[in-house]
């Protein structure tokens, strides 16, 4: 593997980075890891194309939640036949209810689940975050590229108007 | 303001509390204490020591099953439903509301527990292939409310954790003493990464999406519990929508009796405003209507529809033995919250406060009202004569589950950001964008 160099620019505003990440990504100087303090849309934006899937996991949770609730009940009343209420053995109205809260509760744990697996969570071992003040008021560029390109890299955070430049 | 100074001015909450805190803490759990005696008591004695009597088999502890599910509402209505419609003046006070809806539902969970005879078979109600061969009745809507309530409840949570995840960073990366590894391990290893974030804001929205609705059926099943009867008083197809507004009422109601002392032991005024209250006095005087609304409503239907069994129980309601509390019940819920309209009590916190009380003690008595009232006053003449009196087990284990709900919440508000800091940054990073003059103002 290629030897590769680590440049982090600090930045006082979200703004001004995303503008700055997405020169980096455009010029492919090098791979660019955004963190601040709040969800930014301009850095999002700027770094990623397409949506998160976590919708997928949540769609396909309610979906499997809905079957299982409605499958679960209706096995349940055909393994012990007994009728209550005079209604059918496979009473659909009523079993709707359990269904629909299975149905958001799968929603809900397969959205969680996706979200901790996508995001590389839980993750208490390993680097901390390279400074500090990313979950206070700072937000960062940390830029992976090839030592040929740091130059370009630097330059490129410093017109941006980085607060500081590491590495 | 800027974002290091949110951050300061939230993590301070978390430095060691002065007496006043001590104090009520101290108060808490000694009540919470009186309630263990009192159920073990009950547990060792039997069911008896609770004041039921033919026919009135439900009596405060179902009272106080719905009237904790009930405040369990506001919370989730204020975390998703205003967020999904971008109500941005619910960032100051989601966080509050949210971890008071996990210790409601948790409170509220105990309660047909601490009802049913022999309290260590509970797990009955969970369907599960057993030696008996036997599954539960999924027709029954007391299983649609074991279902609803334990969904609920992990919903609530994972609402919360997600909500606290960057919070815990943050703290972790500012508080010096010890409890700084906690909140490394409760953080999960959060660093704010572009990727890590792109996936949370997808994540919050599909669980605000999720949660409004849910809280909705939650307290729709609870009302079936009454309304899939055939009692009068409660076979009544409003009970669902009358049911969910009662709850968001009671609920709100609550997060002002909470945040008001919250905000001053916090010094946290800059950030709950007056504004904040007047909006939240405002949904209360909304669904304060509404409930309103739907009591006149059951008393037309009840004389409307020409049964004499109906309209023996509203007659009996309002004129019976039990007229005090439904009096007090109408004063609370539907009198008293019109001074709301008036924009100078919307914004005297002392008068919102009392209101508030009211409020409370009035949604507890409409639950009372509902089940002992209807239960007492049933088809057959015989049964109207028997008169349902609480005994001090019963108060004692109320008394309890308000010294729980309380502890929860003083433990989590010293132990946790109170309000939510991300989204403090994140309110005033956009008010910002948008107009640079209306920027979040400073704190006074």
């Amino acid at each position: 593997m290629a030897k590769t160099v680590e440049i982090l620019g600090i930045y006082d505003r979200g703004k001004t980075a995303a503008a700055c990440a997405r020169v980096i990504l455009e010029e492919d100087l090098g791979k660019v890891v955004a963190f601040s303090p709040v969800p930014d849309h301009a850095l999002d934006q700027a770094l990623h194309v397409a949506v998160s899937p976590v919708r997928l996991f949540v769609l396909i949770g309610g979906l499997l939640g809905c079957a299982f609730g409605f499958a679960f009940q209706i096995y349940t009343v055909l393994d012990w036949p007994m009728i209550t209420g005079g209604k059918p053995l496979i009473s659909i109205p009523a079993f709707v209810v359990i269904a629909f809260e299975l149905t958001i509760l799968f929603a809900a744990i397969g959205g969680m689940a996706s979200f901790l697996f996508l995001a590389g969570l839980p993750r208490l071992t390993g680097r901390a975050a390279p400074d500090a003040r990313f979950t206070n008021d700072m937000t960062g560029l940390s830029v992976t590229c090839a030592p040929e390109q740091a130059a370009a890299v630097r330059a490129c955070l410093e017109r941006a108007g980085a607060d500081e430049i590491r590495g | 303001m800027s974002f290091a100074k949110i951050n300061d001015d939230i993590l301070r909450t978390l430095r060691p509390p002065g007496r006043l805190y001590y104090v009520g803490l101290l108060v808490t759990i000694t009540a919470f204490l009186i309630g263990v005696l009192a159920f073990l008591y009950q547990a060792r004695t039997g069911l008896g020591v609770a004041g039921y009597e033919h026919p009135i088999l439900w009596g405060i502890y179902i009272t106080n099953f719905v009237f904790w599910v009930g405040i369990a509402h506001s919370g989730t209505l204020i975390s998703a439903g205003l967020f999904l419609f971008r109500a941005r003046w619910r960032t100051a006070v989601a966080r509050a509301a949210e971890a008071m809806t996990v210790f409601a539902v948790a409170t509220a969970g105990l309660f047909p527990i601490i009802h049913i005879g022999r309290p260590w078979f509970f797990y009955w109600l969970i369907p599960y292939p057993n030696e008996r061969q036997l599954w539960v009745n999924f027709r029954s809507p007391l299983v649609w409310d074991l279902f609803a309530i334990s969904t609920y409840l992990t919903v609530s949570v994972m609402f919360l954790y997600l909500g606290l995840m960057p919070d815990m960073a943050a703290a972790r990366d500012k508080v010096g003493d010890w409890r700084r590894h906690v909140y490394r391990v409760l953080a999960l290893g959060w660093l704010g990464t572009d990727r890590q974030w792109r996936h949370y804001i997808a994540l919050y929205g599909f669980f605000a999406a999720l949660a409004t609705p849910l809280v909705v059926s939650v307290h729709s099943i609870v009302s079936w519990d009454f309304a899939m009867s055939i009692l009068p008083g409660w076979h009544s197809t409003i009970f669902a929508p009358y049911f969910v507004a009662g709850a968001i009422f009671s609920g709100i109601a609550m997060v002002i009796t909470l945040l008001l002392p919250m905000r001053r032991i916090f010094k946290l005024e800059g950030y709950i405003t007056v504004h904040h209250f007047e909006n939240l006095a405002k949904l209360m005087l909304t669904t304060s209507l509404i409930v309103g609304y739907a009591y006149l409503t059951e008393f037309f239907v009840a004389w409307y529809s020409g049964n004499p069994f109906e309209q023996g129980t509203f007659y009996d309601r309002m004129f019976g033995q039990y007229w005090v509390y439904s009096w007090t019940m109408f004063t609370c819920n539907v009198l008293l919250p019109l001074l709301l309209f008036s924009k100078a009590i919307r914004t005297n916190l002392k008068a919102l406060f009392v209101i508030s009380i009211f409020v409370n003690v009035g949604m507890w008595l409409e639950r009372y009202v509902i089940i002992v009232s209807s239960l007492s006053h049933d088809f057959d003449p015989a049964n109207w004569a028997g008169v349902y009196q609480p005994t001090w087990v019963e108060a004692a284990i109320t008394i309890g589950a308000f010294g729980l709900f309380f502890t929860l919440f003083l433990l989590f508000i010293k132990n946790f950001p109170a309000v939510s800091i991300t989204e403090m940054k994140e309110t005033m990073d956009r008010s910002a964008e948008a107009d640079p003059a209306s920027a979040w103002p400073e704190p006074v």
